[in-house]
């Protein structure tokens, strides 16, 4: 029997039963939408993830203080965060370690003629860029001479540039914070949200020296540190090693819990996949039992075509329709039904998906892999759950079919 | 010359529940090429069972049947639908047409499943040839519930045409049809025969067996009787008779 033949009489078949057909469609119509869907936005999800990460830096490991260690702290670093000579002895005996840049957190007002604007100021050095592979887009990055002489210079992110200068180039402008003049250095390109979803560009970057001398009164400590390493593969000795030392210059007892923390990239990236991965698997499955309810749906309406068509069946043996010919016709239109099903699902999927990117304000992103898996998916479902069916239809006696009320 | 048919000592018993309904028994039966058989006897004789063995849709219980000198029980169930296809044609007592589905389409359907598969214009022509020797053109997209017990039935027998049958099997195909409409399709059936089409046909009515050439009567799934037609009935001339009866009638009233 010729394809377009097979075809033609499943879709009178189904064109006969509409409503039926929709309705059992839609089992695999959910299905394939809900993979569809949460392909799209995980994969959206997961690219935004990997610029996020990138954001980050290359081969970063960080340095916190332990926040949750109890007890009293010991020396004058403990707890408190990290000296000028931790972060010093660190790039100086640390293997492996590229750049080392000490993180001092300040707040305050900046004012710039009549607007003001509440940013979060860090205090680096000049290679905290480099590590973050933040690029300036006008004007410069301070040198080491002015972190020296903690010079009253600052570099504004692109959401400070927009709130004080409404995106004119602010270079060489002076903006005051907690009433010190700062000169504008440069500016710097936009990052976007961090992994946590705070706005990296609400950041005013100057020298570690400055924000410690000009804003805190000389008693702000380091709260952190951030270190580039050589390559990956060195991450987990930097971290194995930046712990021994800082153990020692903390004067940190054998068994006494770290006052610090150090968290390399690998970590943190695992962290952030690993509930999207959670995430995917736990979508997969709902949408995995919804496409298996959908077949059977098939299945079950299937049966009950054949019932119904007994008669029909017996009329197509008695003219010549051998048990294959009743198998092909029913299989295929079962697949007409569940590729039907699966292609409404994927429009459906990726109109759901826009949507609610649109919404969250994500990239969506179908590959095409995911639609041509859907495809064959419903096409797999729709032989497997027609099968039977179909071979209880091939099945039939002729004559006994004819008699069929 | 080789007989088309050949039943030796055919046996079928249905078994339902408690007791076997023999409905055919003992029956040996043989059918030349060229032939035209009429198959009479009472309401429940078998008839339509044998005719559905002869149309290789059921199996005897016992005895053997050669079709063209082949062993039927011998073929596989493929093997028989292929026969059903290429040498015979049936028209069901019920029609049996797909509802929902017109004329045509219902005509068609035997080239479907033709093995190797018809070209679409041999498959057209087809049609149009079997709806014109049916008188049925004007009805070819007419669904089996728009057309007349008579329209149908002429629809089954040319979806039994189609596919050129050597052998026609009809059970009851003048049954519920008036006496004109029968002339006609009995002459469709004498043209045929006369072209070397095998006819083997069940009916109630002894004038429409008067138009075959041999006459078979069963009686409690035997035959008692098989005899040759004598003054045989022609559609032609019966056709006549009729309208100048008719005419006669018309003047009366
Ligand atoms: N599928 C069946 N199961 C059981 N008994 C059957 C079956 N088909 C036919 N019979 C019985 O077999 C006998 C012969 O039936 P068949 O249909 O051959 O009669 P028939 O001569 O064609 O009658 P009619 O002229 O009414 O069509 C009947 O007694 C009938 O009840
Ligand atoms: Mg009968």
């Amino acid at each position: 029997m010729r394809f377009f033949a097979i075809l033609r009489i499943a879709l009178n078949a189904l064109r006969r039963n509409k409503m039926r057909t929709v309705l059992t469609m839609l089992g695999i119509i959910i299905g394939v939408s809900a993979v569809i869907a949460m392909v799209s936005i995980g994969t959206g999800a997961r690219a935004q993830l990997e610029a996020q990460i990138e954001s980050m830096g290359q081969n970063i490991v960080s340095v916190f203080p332990n926040f949750r260690r109890g007890g009293v702290s010991s020396g004058a670093s403990g707890g408190e965060g990290f000296t000028v000579g931790d972060c010093d002895a660190i790039a100086s005996e640390v293997p492996g370690v590229v750049a080392i840049s000490p993180e001092v957190r300040a707040g305050g007002q900046a004012i710039y003629g009549n607007k003001n604007w509440s940013a979060s100021v860090y205090g680096v050095n000049s290679d905290y860029l480099q590590i973050k592979s933040w690029n300036v887009v006008s004007g410069s990055n301070f040198s080491e001479q002015e972190v020296r002489t903690a010079a009253k210079v600052v570099l504004l992110g692109k959401t400070v540039v927009t709130e004080l200068f409404d995106g004119n180039d602010p270079v060489g402008e002076i903006i005051r914070i907690r009433n010190v003049p700062f000169v504008v250095m440069g500016t710097l390109e936009p990052k976007g949200a961090s992994l946590m979803g705070s706005d990296q560009d609400d950041a005013i970057i100057m020298p570690y020296t400055s924000a410690m001398k000009r804003l805190a009164g000389n008693r702000a400590a380091i709260r952190s540190m951030i270190i580039q390493s050589e390559s990956p593969a060195v991450m987990s000795l930097v971290e194995q090693e930046v712990t021994t030392l800082l153990r020692q210059r903390h004067k940190i007892q054998d068994g006494a819990d770290d006052d610090f923390m150090v968290r390399t990239q690998d970590q943190i990236n695992e962290f952030a996949t690993g509930t999207s991965k959670t995430m995917t698997a736990l979508l997969g499955a709902v949408a995995g039992v919804s496409l298996v309810v959908g077949g059977i749906g098939i299945m079950n309406i299937m049966l009950v075509s054949v019932t119904e068509r007994t008669r029909e069946i017996g009329i197509r043996m008695a003219v010549g329709a051998k048990a294959r010919d009743v198998l092909v016709q029913f299989l295929t239109e079962a697949v007409v039904l569940s590729l039907l099903g699966g292609g409404l699902g994927i429009a459906l999927g990726m109109g759901t998906s826009a949507i609610i990117a649109s919404q969250m304000n994500w990239p969506t992103l179908t590959p095409g892999n995911a639609i041509a898996g859907a495809f064959a998916f419903s096409a797999a479902i729709g032989i497997f759950f027609g099968f039977y069916p179909a071979r209880k239809a091939a099945q039939l006696d002729p004559i006994e079919a004819l008699r069929y009320e | 010359m080789r007989p088309i048919i050949d039943l030796q000592s055919i046996n079928r018993v249905y078994r339902t529940g408690a007791v076997d309904i023999h409905a055919v028994r003992d029956v040996s039966l043989t059918i030349h090429p060229g032939e035209f058989v009429a198959v009479m006897g009472a309401s429940g004789s078998g008839k339509s069972t044998m005719m559905n063995t002869l149309g290789c849709l059921d199996q005897p219980t016992s005895g053997l049947f050669l079709l063209d000198g082949i062993d039927v029980s011998k073929l596989s169930p493929e093997q028989r639908a292929e026969i059903r296809n290429q040498k015979i044609g049936f028209v069901f007592q019920g029609f049996n047409l797909l509802a929902r589905t017109t004329a045509r389409e219902n005509i068609e359907l035997p080239m479907l499943y033709a093995h190797p598969p018809l070209s679409r214009r041999e498959q057209e022509e087809r049609v149009q040839h079997v709806l014109e020797l049916t008188g049925l053109t004007q009805r070819a997209d007419h669904v089996p519930s728009q057309l007349s017990g008579g329209q149908q039935q002429r629809v089954a027998i040319a979806r039994a045409l189609v596919m050129k049958p050597a052998l026609l099997l009809a059970d009851e195909p003048t049954g519920n049809l008036d006496t004109r409409t029968s002339i006609e399709i009995m002459g469709a059936f004498q043209d045929l025969n006369e072209k070397g089409i095998t006819i083997a046909m069940v009916t109630h009515e002894l004038d429409i067996a008067q138009y075959c050439k041999r006459n078979i009567i069963m009686r409690d799934g035997r035959i008692i009787s098989d005899r040759p037609v004598e003054n045989r009935s022609w559609a032609a001339t019966e056709m006549k008779k009729l309208e100048s009866e008719q005419l006669a009638a018309d003047l009366a009233s």
